[in-house]
């Protein structure tokens, strides 16, 4: 149990390393002095040794986290960068730059100047597609680091308010980009704006009043392009540095999730510590990540304005479509049937479009953002959880990630139903009627399967505790029976399968009080016992040492251990079937002892 | 802190197992079994032992990494002096061909590849020293709980509860009530002052429902002309005898050119002008009232789609279904333009024309209901 008393120290660990017992250089000197000088200015000394040995256990989902934290940086540095060029405004000019096509057209100066970015300023079209790529991967990068966190239970206590930072700053991460998207001013984009402006006239009651006002009167207006821009560059970035800050400094609070193994408790941490090995990881790794940015968007265009030309309303393209993180709320919208769309009271309700455009969002992260007090409410769990869950033991739970993300691809694939209809020579039509059933049918069975999947994991983890790992050997007796030989997995490799906890679902109350009486708390006590049996009904139990020992003394450790000389009882075996199962089908051997 | 550090090691063996009931156990911890025989659940072993690696065993294997290292550092500040030399010597208009990825501009490629190289041999550079030569034992931290104690609770209240007193908030609830009413108002001038000056809201119910189609009566009290229709882009005035059956014309009203406003009155005034053989239109009264608002077969309907407002931009020739790109609303229009399949509600809006003494194709009045996405007080 007790991993942090350790005898032995790390230098007899290392007692075939020399030993670093040489006086300072010249120049180690000269930086001591410098720290001594900060130090008795600032005391950060302390801070300093507190934050350099702290300890991160290692794992490559781990880095997903800081993809997103470095996609950001490069989305700051190369934004400020193109800063420099871009002008926010929507004044139409006639284009006279060194890019043929569009001489003479008149276009917007933040069109004209995203041309100029793009042909006249040297390695400027690289930034600007740097910045393009790195914001498309900082949203991949949130969206499956979010995945990693919810799969693994890592917002459980006391990382509840980490998880509701994480959902903010994700949400505000799809404004951010849609807000940049937008602001080249080019066909493909202002027909993104045109459609915006039509998702806020679809609000009830203030949706004209809430155009008019961004709009700064009939879109598209001269005010929308510099006012999306103080939002991109000023207002979001603000917010998203200050939460994604209190977010790493809550990381550091908390001390890092890990995954369960030997050693590995709910009161330790096990990994490398700050300096010198994640400095060194993590900061190549930084590089890293930029470097494969900078290599995709060298080779990849993206964005190509100067194709899509300026805005105008009239012309438009086919297969319009936002960038992809928009893809849901977009195929959202061309899901939702127009019946939705009524009028009651002299009043039109778009909900047609209200629900996909404006509502979506928000309540998709409103869901995300509950979901660890709902699971904490069901489980009534109040410890705090370091130990990460493998995903197979919380059936349900993944089951439901898994339901939720297939939500999110049907939507998804909805909103290139255009496109999928020409190159697949299918009608769109029936293309949009499946995905309109398959919102409602996908889901439920994609939750079905994972769960059944992950106890049938969970089964399999036990058949491996139980009966060893299959090795491939087979084995015939000197009756000429055959077997596969089983190899024993080691006590290491078994704790990782035996050391979580199955829940138990609550019982329900009686619903009534002392005195019979029907009582409101029993109510959301009923509630909450039928939520825990629709969690916790199916489950699997980790092996227990009684279990271990009875499958050994039903004979399966002679089975384990045997030769062909010494094989006593011996049997084919069918690893597919369920640990529980497997007690009736020993039977036959145990009678042989 | 340092006590909690403390590098890891295989620390329980084998003949620990099974001694349940002897350890101290944490009652926060799960549940325990006393003694008797087996415990109730498997103990952890703890930290597996130690495997070292090449580097640690091997000099020749250590010196080896570092070599690869300073390779990569080395490879990087390669590519940093290509990406220097290739800012001042490649002309940015010099195109190059990629296999798999087509033609593409060679100043963009040179420099992103150089980039990339430079800041990835760094961090491939780093990663790599990381895992060959810095310490791989793991280390070991304590937890604790997040909870602070009693006694830093107890203080932090006994703080707050002092400092109220001192202040004496519960002796004097006026100035409880009032500071509270203060800081409760202060804001509102500064969510007045961006909600109310953002744009005139004032404006909208009228400005969502006019276009630039619309005929205002002239000073003198007169009603004002038909307004021509024009082709869109060229701005070319369209004869009734131009327009084919099958063909058909982006359209803007002649009064465009007049405007102050081109873009905002564009996104309400485009239309989409068709001709269809007069046989071809519905028979039921939809088709007729399309008949009736045309010129032999020429109608002319929005083309701001009445979902979202994207440009309802392609147009099927053989069934004479208007769709639209953003969202696939697929309106029919042989009858009047109402949605047969997609997420739009209602028909895209009509244009009454006719034809001028000259022959060719006017508006006599605007559009009879607001164009474009619905809204509230539509």
């Amino acid at each position: 149990m007790s991993t942090t008393t350790d005898p032995r120290s790390a230098a007899s660990l290392r007692e075939n390393d020399p030993a670093t017992t040489s006086a300072p250089s010249a120049g180690a000197k000269r930086v001591g002095g410098l720290a001594n000088w900060v130090d008795e200015r600032t005391g950060a000394g302390s801070g300093m040794a507190f934050l350099l040995k702290k300890i991160f256990p290692d794992h490559w989902s781990f880095m997903l986290g800081e993809i997103a934290m470095y996609s950001m940086i490069i989305c700051l540095l190369t934004g400020a960068f193109l800063t420099f060029w871009f002008v926010p405004s929507a004044g139409q000019i006639v284009y006279d730059g060194s890019y043929l096509p569009l001489k003479g057209v008149t276009m917007s100066e933040a069109y004209r100047s995203t041309v100029a970015i793009s042909f006249d300023v040297r390695g400027g079209l690289l930034i600007r597609q740097i910045h393009h790529w790195a914001a498309l991967m900082f949203i991949v990068a949130v969206t499956v680091h979010m995945l990693r966190v919810y799969f693994t239970g890592a917002f459980r206590k006391p990382r509840e308010i980490n998880w509701v930072i994480g959902t903010i700053l994700s949400m505000l991460a799809l404004v951010e980009g849609f807000a940049g998207y937008s602001l080249p001013d080019d066909l493909l984009s202002g027909t993104g704006l045109r459609a915006a402006e039509g998702f806020m006239r679809s609000i009830p009651i203030v949706g004209s009043y809430v155009s008019y006002m961004m709009f700064d009167g009939p879109f598209p207006g001269e005010a929308i392009i510099p006012r999306l821009f103080t939002v991109h560059v000023l207002l979001l970035p603000a917010i998203l540095v200050g939460l994604f800050t209190a977010h790493i400094v809550l990381v550091f609070v908390h001390k890092h999730t890990q995954f369960p193994g030997p050693g590995r408790t709910e009161h330790n941490v096990v990994g490398f510590p700050l300096m010198p090995v994640y400095t060194a990881k993590a900061g190549g790794f930084f590089f890293m990540v930029f470097g494969v940015t900078a290599l995709i968007s060298a080779l990849v265009m993206i964005n190509p304005i100067w194709a899509y030309g300026p805005y105008d309303p009239s012309p438009v393209t086919a297969g319009s479509q936002p960038d992809w993180y928009m893809g849901f709320a977009d195929g959202a919208l061309r899901l939702l049937p127009g019946f939705l769309e009524f009028v009651a009271f002299d009043r039109t309700w778009s909900f047609n479009v209200f629900i996909g455009a404006i509502l979506l969002i928000p309540v998709i992260f409103t869901i995300a953002g509950a979901y660890p007090f709902l699971e904490r409410w069901v489980t009534g769990d109040t410890r705090e959880h370091h130990l990460l869950d493998r995903p197979r033991n919380a059936p349900v739970r993944t089951g439901l990630g898994m339901m939720a993300i297939s939500s999110y691809f049907i939507l998804f694939l909805a909103s290139g139903n255009d496109l999928m209809a020409i190159k697949l020579h299918l009608s769109i039509n029936d293309l949009t009627r499946s995905f309109q059933v398959g919102f409602f049918v996908v889901p439920p069975l994609v939750f079905w399967v994972t769960k059944r999947i992950c106890l049938s994991l969970q089964r399999h983890d036990r058949e491996k505790v139980l009966h060893g790992r299959e090795s491939g050997t087979i084995i015939r007796t000197a009756e000429g029976k055959f077997f596969e030989k089983h190899d024993e997995i080691d006590e290491f490799a078994r704790w990782s399968l035996v050391q979580h906890e199955a829940h138990e679902p609550i019982a329900v109350g009686s619903g009534t009080d002392a005195n019979g009486v029907a009582s409101p708390a029993a109510r959301s006590e009923r509630a909450r016992a039928r939520l825990s049996h629709f969690y916790f009904k199916d489950r699997v139990d980790p092996v227990t040492p009684a279990e271990l020992a009875a499958a050994h003394h039903h004979g399966e450790h002679e089975a384990i251990e045997a030769t062909p000389e010494t094989a006593g009882p011996v049997e084919i075996m069918d690893s597919r079937r369920g640990g529980a199962d497997r007690e009736s089908i020993r039977r036959a051997p145990e009678s042989e002892l | 802190m340092s006590n909690h550090s403390t590098t890891s090691g295989h620390e329980s063996t084998s003949a620990d197992q099974g001694r349940a009931g002897t350890d101290v156990v944490r009652l926060d911890d799960g549940h325990h079994v006393g003694a008797g025989g087996l415990p109730e659940r498997f103990e952890d072993p703890g930290l597996p032992p130690h495997v070292h690696r090449l580097a640690d065993r091997d000099p020749v294997a250590a010196s080896r990494a570092e070599r690869q290292v300073a390779t990569m550092f080395g490879v990087s500040m390669l590519a940093t002096l290509v990406f220097i030399v290739a800012y001042f010597a490649i002309d940015y208009t010099q195109g190059v061909f990629i296999p798999g990825i087509g033609s593409t501009n060679l100043l963009n490629v040179v420099l992103g590849v150089s980039m990339g190289v430079s800041l990835f041999g760094i961090g491939a550079g780093a990663v790599h020293w990381a895992k060959t030569l810095m310490s791989d034992e793991e280390v070991v931290e304590e937890r604790h709980p997040m909870r602070s104690s009693d006694e830093a609770r107890a203080k932090a209240v006994h703080l707050i509860q002092a400092g109220g007193e001192q202040a004496q908030f519960g002796r004097r609830p006026v100035l409880k009530y009032s500071l509270g009413g203060a800081l409760g108002l202060f804001a509102l001038p500064f969510v007045l002052q961006v909600a109310g000056s953002l744009g005139n809201p004032t404006k909208a119910t009228a400005g969502l429902a006019q276009t630039i189609w619309d005929i205002h009566p002239l000073p003198d009290g007169t009603p004002g002309h038909p307004i021509r229709l024009f082709r869109d882009p060229e701005m070319t005035p369209i004869k009734a005898s131009d327009v084919t059956i099958g063909s058909v014309f982006h359209v803007m009203p002649e009064t465009l050119k007049d405007s102050q406003h081109v873009l905002e009155d564009k996104a309400k005034a485009a239309v989409l002008l068709m001709r269809l053989h007069p046989s071809q239109f519905d028979s039921g009264p939809r088709g007729q009232k399309t008949q009736s608002w045309g010129h032999e077969g020429i109608v002319a309907y929005s083309k701001i789609c009445t979902h979202v407002g994207c440009p309802v931009g392609l147009y099927e020739q053989q069934t004479h279904h208007l769709l639209c790109p953003c969202h696939q609303s697929t309106f029919d229009v042989t009858k009047d333009c109402e949605v047969i399949f997609g997420p739009a509600k209602r028909s895209l809006a009509q244009l009454k024309i006719t034809v001028d003494d000259a022959g060719y194709l006017v508006a006599p009045e605007g559009f009879h209901e607001p164009v474009g996405p619905s809204y509230w007080e539509r």
